[in-house]
């Protein structure tokens, strides 16, 4: 086994090894998707987060505009505070509704952009005045029971 | 006197085993450009002997000179400096069997000196010409046979032209001719290097021809010493059953076992 | 009589615990002289990548093989079990996430350590046992520098090259069985799996836990090398004892790693 034929071999497992590595980060993972862009940060205060979490994405009309950044909790307010990284280029307008969303019935949480009117946009530090907290679900259940049981009531009288 | 002895060892006692020593009270002396044997049974303690002036273990007691330097008081790289003057023949070679010949015997000077690569290329070639296997050059140790591979690491012990060269039972396991050969090569090559060789052997009658002086080692103490001559004829008991091979003397045939009769159930204890 | 042999029990118990940590303490120190003096392996680079070639590359057979059919079996069983809940189109994210944060990493290092581990092991014992070891120092060579480091970081090099070489022929391997056998669609199989895998959170992850089960490895496959005893059956005794322990290990890391990365530390 002489040296060369040794280092060939080695540089092949070392590039194809990288190779791999590459093809994981791209085809499999989302690389590709948002590394380089540039970022705008928005925040957004909302009752109810439900299951949010950090690196959550932020979609409009269904597109990945960004990711959830962070996630503080505001002692004055009691409210949840809600960083996003949107991508530079797009640009909301300053009344633009923030809904937390659900994928699918059971799926994970994100934050859905809805867009207002306003001629001005949002810049970065801005906040988002209209938010729509997410759906928990055990209210969803004891409000559909309150309302069969009051359809009841009045179907009884 | 003591400035010719490239090894002293004074008054040492080693254990692997606090409790049981290997070496009681051993006490050796090694002049410049001799060649001296280390003789005794299989287990006595002349290989652990050899490893102490090697600089492997320290003695528990008594103090072990070598090349102008106390073993005990070396750190690693005062240690590694003494053995760069000091070359081991191992006892079944020890070759790197992932390395060729020719690779083995570079080993130390390619580690060692900043020699180029054509500079070495001789210097193994008469390295390896000394020992008679400059043909060899290219083949794998798993190639040789026993007598050759034990050549080429004599080739390789002396690769840096050391002062002291150690030989680890060099005829064990080798036909007559090999051990004819190797026991030549020892002769030679001390003389021929100037070097001073301890020979760690229980083959008498070989070293009786190629050596100048031989200790006797047993039960970890030195019994007899002398030049061939005197050993020859000596009359002591030990020296006696060792030189001729006398089955039954000193070193008793009998392992200590309990009364025969006993044991066969003879007779009841 | 029970006592005493009650008393005999726990003191063997006792003297293999203090054994165990003691062995425990000796390979560290062991690990920590081998990172200080590994500036022949890194300075003389081609011994390294000589170790690389025994290590990486003869494992290319079976770390290939195996990621291809791991990767089959996760399409074939994936599909059938998704297939029950309408959910037969997640599947690609179902043989990425599995692969990319768990099997690649564990199997490949489980592979590993039996194929390059136990090489390792027999090799390094084996040069002890015929005194090659003893002779590189009486030629005043420092043998963990020369010999075990380059091994050392053969392997941690080839480790994590290994895992994502696994992960990405399983991925072939259930995109082979899952869309070209079975059917799923092959736009939904490769998008929705990148939409669920992340780089930093799985790949990244999954890339670390290769690495650490790559130091792990090769640390004890050194170290029950140059630990062996110089006998036949000393060195097949490290063999064995190199593959189980790696085993136990990778299990054992991989359930503290995967705790603290993808649970958020909230499963401890």
């Amino acid at each position: 086994m002489n040296r060369t034929t040794i280092d060939l071999w080695v540089g092949i497992l070392v590039a194809a090894g990288l190779g791999a590595l590459l093809f994981l980060a791209l085809k499999v993972g989302n690389l590709a998707s948002f590394s380089a862009a540039q970022t705008y940060e928005v925040k957004a205060n909302f009752a109810n987060i439900g299951g949010l979490k950090v690196r959550a994405a932020v979609k409009s009309a269904g597109v990945v505009v960004g990711r959830v950044s962070e996630i503080r909790f505001d002692t004055e307010t009691y409210e949840a505070v809600v960083t996003m990284s949107l991508n530079a280029a797009y640009r909301f307008p300053r009344d633009t509704v923030a809904k937390i969303l659900t994928s699918g019935l059971l799926g994970e949480q994100y934050i859905g952009l809805e867009a207002g009117g306003d001629t001005k946009m949002l810049k970065n530090g801005d906040r988002l005045k209209l938010t729509q907290s997410a759906v928990v679900l055990e209210n969803l259940i004891s409000q559909f029971l309150f309302n069969k049981a009051a359809e009841g009531k009045d179907s009884a009288k | 006197m003591p400035d010719s002895n490239i090894v002293e060892v004074e008054n040492v006692w080693f254990g692997y085993d606090p409790e049981r020593p290997v070496l009681r009270d051993v006490s050796v002396a090694i002049p410049r450009g001799k060649v001296v044997a280390i003789m005794g049974q299989s287990g006595c303690g002349k290989t652990t002997l050899l490893r102490i002036i090697g600089g492997v273990h320290m003695p528990t007691r008594g103090r072990a000179q070598v090349l102008g330097e106390l073993t005990s008081e070396l750190d690693q790289d005062g240690l590694y400096a003494m053995r760069r003057r000091m070359g081991m023949l191992f006892q079944f070679g020890a070759l790197f069997t992932d390395m060729s010949v020719y690779d083995n015997v570079a080993f130390q000077m390619r580690e060692h000196t900043g020699l180029p690569q054509d500079m070495i290329h001789d210097l193994v070639m008469l390295k390896l010409q000394a020992v008679g296997l400059r043909g060899a050059a290219r083949l794998m140790p798993s190639e040789l046979s026993g007598g050759m591979a034990r050549r080429v690491a004599l080739a390789r012990a002396i690769a840096l032209d050391p002062q002291l060269m150690l030989y680890d039972e060099p005829f064990t396991g080798l036909d007559p001719i090999s051990f004819g050969v190797i026991a030549r090569l020892v002769r030679t090559l001390n003389d021929a290097l100037g070097t001073t060789s301890i020979v760690v052997s229980h083959d008498v009658q070989e070293c009786l021809d190629i050596v100048d002086y031989l200790y006797f080692v047993a039960d970890g103490q030195v019994v007899a010493r002398g030049t061939p001559e005197e050993i020859r004829a000596s009359q002591e008991p030990f020296v006696d059953q060792f030189v001729h091979g006398k089955p039954d003397g000193p070193v008793p045939f009998n392992y200590p076992a309990p009364e025969y009769g006993a044991d066969l159930e003879l007779t009841k204890t | 009589m029970a006592s005493n042999a009650l008393r005999g029990y726990f003191e063997r118990l006792g003297n293999q615990v203090t054994s165990g940590v003691w062995q425990l303490g000796f390979a560290a120190r062991f690990l920590a002289y081998m990172l200080l003096h590994s500036g022949t392996a890194l300075r003389r680079f081609s011994l390294t990548i000589r170790e690389i070639y025994f290590s990486g590359v003869l494992s290319l057979v079976i770390i290939l093989v195996s990621g291809l059919f791991v990767g089959m079996v996760l399409g074939l069983q994936g599909y059938h079990t998704l297939e029950r809940y309408g959910s037969s189109e997640a599947l690609g994210v179902l043989v990425a996430l599995s692969l990319v944060r768990e099997l690649g990493p564990v199997v490949a290092g489980l592979l590993f350590a039996s194929r390059a581990g136990s090489a390792i092991t027999a090799e390094i014992g084996l040069m002890k046992a015929t005194e090659q070891i003893s002779a590189m120092e009486m030629m005043a060579v420092d043998p963990i520098a020369r010999v075990v480091a380059p091994r050392f970081w053969g392997g941690v090099i080839s480790m994590p090259l290994l895992a994502a070489l696994f992960s990405a022929m399983g991925i072939f391997g259930g995109y082979l069985v899952g869309v070209k056998l079975i059917g799923v669609d092959d736009g939904a199989f490769w998008s929705q799996m990148q939409a669920a895998v992340d780089v930093r959170e799985d790949i990244v992850n999954g890339v670390i836990k290769s690495f650490v089960f790559g130091i792990a490895v090769s640390w004890i496959a050194v170290f029950e090398g140059y630990d062996a005893a110089p006998t036949a059956e000393g060195v097949s005794r490290a063999t064995t004892r190199t593959v189980v322990t790696s085993s136990l290990a990778i299990l054992a890391l991989d359930f503290v790693l995967t705790a603290l990365m993808f649970t958020g530390g909230t499963a401890t």
